[in-house]
């Protein structure tokens, strides 16, 4: 691992078709830093996030993650650098067709079957980390509610204890009292794991909770970078009008 | 209308043509190619043979009711539609031998796809689309698992596996079905028309018929994840994935159905 930051974008462009979505992304997250990414819905934040995981291809630009180039790798070079990474989803994207302890090992087996009992008490081990108890191993996700699914989802991302973990929308359709619990659950975790998070949301008591530093994209570009005590304090017109959800502004 | 303006028109038109030309055809690569990584990847490890058991379980096993109802209703129909026929110039005796050609040939193969197709290519673009847009897939790939070899590869596998299967127990039927109506309703003699049935099938229609099942089974699962695998836009693209993969499995079928059979017997 190198000495440097965890992760940096340079010059991120990507398009779908004629639609500009990331327009030379620059942005670098230091090792055990939490960054919160805020903008408005199709600014490009999951692009942002997906391009870094490779599942989409940046049209131009760098992604170093520790030192390493990132964009375009195949095979087993994908695989190791992936394996630095968990990700909680915004659906949470659990398998509905699996238990949840087949969910919450599901990136330490890969998907194949392994010693069961063994899997259960990994499972078990993860689950009580996000306060949930073993009761839960055996049942379907739709069987859970809303709350409970983003904790599994959370269990699964941090079990096979990567490096960097990525928030897409945490508190997304989560009442506040829960999503509170859910930020609480965040960073306790990043600071018990000591990972690197990165986080997108435009929950603004979220990134306020979660982050360290954060990050406004604004039409595919990172416009404002700051402290999350600056963060009603930004001197940025579109910063300000968007923490604090006026209609009127330079935002249209 | 000058001569200048039907150039110009008919310009439009063959470029018009040659859009949708283009547009097919790039649409074939990008199936071709798709089924091609499949397979590829589906033969490279890891394997996952559980995954095979559970699709060739679903696809096979619970496909069974359907194509045995279909095959003892149409092996039965042929065969009073043949004697109906056949006794307009006396030539009702012909009933068991068409029966058993027409099904192992033609029907039992061509039955089995659309029946299977209907059921499972539905079903795999339904599931897959929604894995698509409610981000499993993405997930699994974060989690280092190839959707290819997790997701795909069993499906196609199991396919062509299961349909050659699938196509024998529903000859078998159909070919019983036949002989139950001929029986016991038109009076055929049950020794008289097992001995035509066996004296006009070789082991050359059933291996024709296997081969077509294979092919059949292929194309099922080849639209069913296509389309599944590339859904966009939510519950609406899941419903249109779902749409496509059936009717491009019907188009499949039935295309390949006629060209494997102009080959063998043209």
């Amino acid at each position: 691992m190198s000495g440097g930051p965890k992760i940096v974008l340079s010059g991120v462009t990507k398009r779908f078709g004629e639609r500009v979505i990331l327009d030379g992304v620059d942005l670098s997250i230091e090792p055990g830093e939490s960054l919160a990414i805020i903008g408005q819905s199709g600014s490009g934040k999951s692009v942002t996030l997906k391009c870094i995981l490779g599942l989409i291809r940046p049209d131009a630009g760098s992604i170093l993650v520790d030192g390493e180039s990132v964009v375009g790798l195949h095979g087993k070079d994908q695989e190791r650098v992936r394996a630095k990474f968990g990700m909680l989803f915004q659906g949470s994207a659990l398998f509905d067709s699996l238990p949840v302890w087949r969910n919450v090992t599901f990136g330490l087996t890969q998907g194949r079957s392994r010693d069961t009992a063994q899997m259960k008490k990994v499972a078990e081990e993860n689950l009580e980390r996000v306060g949930l108890d073993g009761k839960i191993l055996n049942l379907r996700p739709n069987e859970l509610s809303g709350g409970m699914q983003k904790r599994v989802a959370l269990a699964r991302a941090i079990a096979p204890r990567p490096e960097i973990i990525f928030f897409d929308e945490p508190t997304t359709g989560l009442d506040p009292i829960r999503a509170d619990v859910i930020n609480n659950l965040i960073v306790s975790l990043v600071e018990d794991l000591g990972v690197t998070a990165l986080t997108i949301t435009h929950d603004m008591a979220s990134a306020r909770k979660i982050a360290h530093r954060v990050a406004m994209l604004y039409q595919g570009r990172i416009i404002w970078e700051g402290s999350r005590d600056r963060l009603y304090d930004s001197d940025n017109p579109y910063v300000d009008q968007f923490v604090r959800g006026d209609a009127d502004g330079p935002i249209r | 209308m000058t001569v200048q303006a039907i150039g110009v028109a008919g310009i439009a038109f063959l470029a018009s043509v040659g859009r949708v030309l283009i547009a097919l055809l790039a649409g074939v690569g990008r199936v071709a190619r798709f089924g091609f990584q499949t397979i590829v990847r589906g033969l490279s490890p890891p394997y996952y043979p559980g995954r095979l058991l559970e699709q060739l379980l679903h696809i096979g096993w619970f496909s069974l009711p359907v194509v045995g109802l279909t095959a003892i209703f149409t092996g039965a129909a042929l065969a009073q539609q043949i004697y109906t026929a056949g006794s307009r110039f006396s030539a009702q005796s012909t009933v068991p031998a068409v029966v058993v050609i027409g099904i192992v040939r033609e029907l039992g193969p061509v039955l089995v796809g659309l029946m299977v197709a209907g059921r499972v290519s539905s079903s795999m673009a339904a599931e897959l689309g929604t894995m698509r847009v409610t981000e499993q897939m993405d997930a699994m790939t974060t989690l280092r698992t190839d959707p290819y070899r997790y997701l795909l590869a069993p499906r196609l596998f199991a396919a062509v596996i299961a349909l050659p299967l699938l196509v024998l127990v529903a000859n078998a039927i159909g070919i019983m079905g036949g002989y139950l109506l001929a029986v016991h309703k038109l009076g055929f003699n049950a020794a008289n028309y097992l001995t035509m049935t066996r004296k006009f099938i070789s082991a050359d229609d059933f291996e024709m018929a296997l081969a077509k099942a294979a092919v059949f089974g292929f194309f099922i699962a080849l639209m069913g994840c296509y389309h599944g695998y590339r859904t966009e836009g939510g519950a609406a693209g899941v419903g249109r994935a779902t749409t496509d993969a059936v009717v491009s499995a019907f188009i499949l079928i039935l295309s390949s159905n006629l060209i494997i059979t102009v080959i063998a017997f043209g």
